[in-house]
């Protein structure tokens, strides 16, 4: 029987009534008395030198309050890099500034020369039309391995090349990899694209900046999974506001994906401008200007090799990747190709000898940064592919080769840093098998022939790091910051409670799912429990929500604070019934004395607590409110196995999504409703990714996708209804809830699940196609099978 | 400017309007009724969708002056007379039909346009029907199923959560 409350039920989403009521706030939604609007006069030419720019005529526009250029911002800082990696020679990466507005060259499609504040959005607008530009247009860097070429243009002039590091990983296990591969019986090798993507999150990003002559104090409205990294960002290294006196609010946040994780230029210009003219400033992106300047994803391209002994055991796993930076380096942008990349290298499988090169170059193109999964699927990608690739070769099974070389024993010292604490794939493996119905497939297949189409069947297995991170471990990695998270569990008179966590939710359901967590510890009804986050002036300080980190970090600082009010407590309960605190017990909302009928309620404790007659003065404080920081000791380590079968039209090279299958072990589980979802979205941005999406630029540098008229956003029909589970759970062993965070695996675990199932589906048809890069769009499957 | 007078969730409203004035505008900043929500710039992603004499209507394909006289509902205008969520309203909910909440209000409003005309919606209806409502969260399994489940029909053979 499920349960109806506390940890593992699925309650409903107590957040979805203002979500379908239209009582949502999210940012737009917000007007601040007085308010100004700004419009950003953004680069048209992928690359150019600023000669001029006149904005005296603009300024006689009407209702135009100010115009600021990068003049306006010489001697403020510029947007920072939160993660420093060095290369495999020892040196830092190359870290060029990356300004508010444009500072004498323009290097991307969207790069922000102009900001023009006025009384109305169009008459922002209509003025930035009058700024009279004259920029020279320069030859552009677009192309990685051209942009890495002798006399390519250059992004940055002082950098001397567009090389931002050259990463190995684990450089000193080079000769041994080397070794291992020359001495192989088998070597598979793939070369393969991990395309540029973007985000796109629905609401688009949307920043209101307000000031308060009367204290000094700034005030931001932002769509941010991270309010309180944007404040210690913004504050400290680009304008100089102390936290105290810089208020960040991201309320209602429509979809992240990551790419809200960021502090992007527009943040801290309505910051900046709104003290400057001492009125609020608005801005709000269009979905054209959210293409230009969201930070976009992945943006790989590998050589892969894979090399096996004569039992068909790996044995060595060799990598060559140009990551793109774009032009600037976003705020997490260098980890994403090196620590959250080269550290999932291994997979599921005992492979002792791996070596990832990774060349981050920056290229004319707007900023790249994490999207879902960030880094592992870009490794889940090449290595499940490499892994298919070589069963083909060696004639061999695609599920049996990968079973054969599984880790079974944990924990596991990978060879490239991470340590596995648990899993079992193969049981995960075995439900797969199951749901995917594979002893159905012959007779599928043969229906779908029938009809003069081919069906192919693809599997995968996927491994990640999440509930990032360790903090002694990402510093010793290169981070700039721990990522503890917080929490403070106040209880008030009557025994309710507010939770105010660190964490964010931008659709994962945190209201709901955390009551249910603090309600299981202290026996008491979930609907006495409120969850508040998002705003820097009432939570004391929070990392935010990405890496699938909110539950498995932030919860894990909820447990703890809430294992301190049970402590405090029960001292309280322990004076009120006069008996000794070890005889007191914690159950069902109610304190009770071992072995006796006396007991005390909840709300008589916390009464207690607040305003007593009769307290242990001397022994205790009144209130009962505790704050805990967590540091988790490792990642965890979601994995599971996917499934996918895709019926082909050779006629048209269009390729239909029939069946999904996915089997994850995220360890325990709060809320199985919420967790199906999660994976549910992932498994959509995944398909998006393998069949429909594709961020485009001409050589020119050009965005050619900068609408969802260019850029196919998988739509209901281009999806089925999904098969998940999450019963094959192997706790997490190093946090105290053992859960181990769900949001990015789907969009990790399904682009090769996919792609091996065109591929299989091809090769059923006779064609000989060993690889097709994604989108696996009609135009290229029909162009593969008739190359 | 013109004066338009229309009926908005019931109610009877009249303004003076600028004739470029987008109908999402309208409603968003003159009647700030913002659950109407603008995702893109090309009418393609259908989180504006609203109801103009009962037809759905992506809001910011119309100017505010084009619905003079028309009745309008908007997500303000779907809850049930005591407040409590409407039919399809409910079967989102209860099939968790929505994570973040951006797009949800048109998914609603498109769902309800779709039930008036075609009460029971077999599962390629409805993914055909909501090609103009793009959701990122959810990989629409459980907006589907929340239509199936509002138009009455059992959806129990779906998978579970």
């Amino acid at each position: 029987m499920p349960k109806d409350h506390g940890i593992g039920a699925s309650p409903k989403r107590r957040e979805d009534v203002r979500f379908l009521t239209g009582a949502g706030q999210y940012t737009d939604d917000i007007n601040v008395y007085g308010q100004t609007y700004c419009y950003f006069l953004r680069s048209d030419v992928a690359h150019g030198k600023i000669n001029r720019i006149d904005t005296s005529d603009a300024e006689k526009m009407p209702g135009v309050v100010r115009i600021f250029t990068g003049k306006d911002f010489e001697g403020v800082g510029g947007l920072p890099c939160g993660w420093q990696v060095t290369d495999r020679f020892g040196q830092p990466m190359k870290e060029p500034g990356h300004p508010v507005l444009a500072q004498g060259k323009v290097r991307h499609v969207g790069d922000p020369i102009a900001a023009v504040v006025a009384d109305s959005l169009e008459e922002a607008r209509n003025a930035a039309e009058a700024i009279v530009l004259d920029i020279e247009e320069l030859p552009a860097a677009v192309d990685m391995k051209a942009a890495l070429g002798d006399g390519a243009p250059l992004v940055h002039d002082d950098i001397g090349s567009n090389l931002c590091y050259d990463w190995g990983f684990v450089e000193d296990n080079k000769g041994a990899v080397d070794e291992a591969i020359k001495n192989a019986a088998h070597v598979t090798t793939l070369e393969l694209v991990n395309q540029r993507l973007v985000a796109n999150p629905m609401e688009p990003r949307v920043a209101v900046g307000d000031y308060s002559r009367a204290n000094d104090e700034s005030t931001l409205y932002t769509t941010s999974q991270n309010p309180h990294v944007i404040r210690l960002l913004m504050g400290a290294f680009v304008l100089g506001i102390p936290e105290h006196k810089l208020r960040v609010v991201a309320p209602d946040v429509g979809g992240g994906f990551g790419t809200k994780i960021f502090h992007y230029a527009e943040e801290a210009f309505v910051t900046f401008a709104a003290r400057k003219i001492n009125r609020p400033v608005k801005w709000t992106a269009s979905r054209s200007e959210a293409f230009m300047s969201d930070a976009h994803g992945r943006d790989h391209v590998t050589k892969i090799e894979l090399a096996l002994d004569k039992d068909n055991n790996f044995v060595a796993i060799r990598t060559e990747t140009l990551a793109n930076m774009g032009a600037y380096l976003s705020t997490f942008a260098p980890s994403v190709p090196t620590w959250l990349h080269g550290t999932l290298m291994a997979g599921n499988y005992k492979t002792p000898n791996i070596y990832v090169n990774v060349k981050a170059v920056f290229t004319n193109t707007v900023p790249v940064d994490a999207y879902r999964g960030a880094g592992r699927p870009e490794a889940t990608f090449q290595l499940e592919r490499v892994i298919d690739k070589a069963a083909r070769e060696l004639g061999v099974d695609p599920i049996a080769l990968r079973r054969q070389n599984f880790v079974t024993e944990f924990p596991y010292q990978t060879p490239v840093a991470v340590v596995y604490d648990t899993g079992d794939y193969n049981a995960t493996m075995n439900k797969l098998e199951e749901m995917a119905d594979i002893k159905g497939f012959a007779a599928r297949r043969k229906a779908s022939e029938a009809k003069g189409k081919l069906r192919g069947f693809g599997v995968n297995c996927y491994i990640e790091a999440c509930g990032i991170a360790p903090s002694n471990l990402v510093g010793q990695l290169g981070a700039r910051a721990g990522l503890y998270e917080s929490a403070t569990v106040r209880v008030n008179a009557t025994g309710t409670i507010s939770v105010y966590t660190g964490s964010h939710s931008h659709g994962q359901g945190h209201e709901t799912a955390f009551p249910q967590v603090v309600a299981e510890m202290l026996g008491i009804d979930e609907s006495m429990i409120d969850i508040v986050h998002g705003d820097t002036s009432k939570i004391p300080m929070g990392m935010g929500t990405y890496g699938s980190r909110s539950l498995a970090v932030g919860g894990s600082a909820m447990v703890r604070a809430t294992e301190k009010i049970i402590n405090k407590a029960k001292k309280i309960a322990s004076h009120l019934l006069e008996a000794s605190e070890a005889d007191i017990e914690l159950k069902d909302g109610k304190f009770s004395v071992a072995g006796t009928d006396k007991s005390v309620a909840w709300g008589d404790v916390t009464l207690a607590a607040y305003v007593p007659h009769n307290y242990p003065l001397e022994d205790l404080e009144p209130g009962l409110e505790e704050t805990a920081f967590y540091d988790p000791s490792n990642f965890t380590y979601p994995a599971g196995a996917y499934a996918c079968e895709v019926e082909l039209d050779p006629e048209t090279g269009k390729v239909t999504i029939e069946r999904f299958a996915a089997a994850d072990d995220f360890g325990n589980i709060v809320n199985p409703m919420i967790v199906s979802g999660q994976v549910h979205g992932g498994l959509a941005q995944g398909i998006g990714q393998a069949l429909l999406e594709s961020c485009a630029y001409d050589e020119n540098g050009q965005l050619l996708s900068a609408s969802y008229m260019d850029y196919a956003m998988p739509r209901a029909d281009d999806v089925p209804f999904y098969s998940v589970d999450h019963s094959c759970a192997t706790p997490c062993t190093h946090n105290p809830l053992g859960v181990k965070g769900c949001g990015e695996a789907g969009a990790i675990g399904s682009p090769p699940a996919v792609i091996n199932a065109v591929i299989d589906a091809l090769q059923s048809g006779g064609h000989k196609v060993e690889h097709i890069n994604m989108p696996a769009s009609p135009q290229r499957v029909w162009a593969a099978m008739h190359g | 400017m013109t004066e338009v007078t229309m009926t908005v969730n019931g109610k009877s409203v009249t303004k003076s309007v600028k004739g470029n004035t987008l109908m999402t505008e309208f409603l968003r900043e003159e009647l700030r009724l913002t659950g109407t929500h603008v995702g893109c710039d090309t009418s393609q992603c259908g989180a504006c969708v609203i109801h103009v004499n009962g037809e759905a209507i992506k809001a910011c394909t119309m100017f505010a002056a084009e619905a003079q006289g028309s009745e309008v509902t908007t997500i303000e205008g779907m809850a049930n007379a005591d407040g409590s969520l409407g039919v399809i309203q409910q079967a989102f909910q209860d099939h968790h039909g929505l994570q973040c909440g951006f797009c949800t209000p048109g998914m609603v409003m498109s769902a309800a346009a779709l039930l008036k005309d075609n009460p029971k919606p077999t599962e390629h209806e409805i993914r055909d029907y909501l090609e103009g409502n793009i959701c990122r969260c959810t990989g629409y399994h459980n907006i589907v199923k929340a239509i199936m489940a509002a138009s009455g029909q059992d959806v129990s053979g779906i998978a579970a959560e």
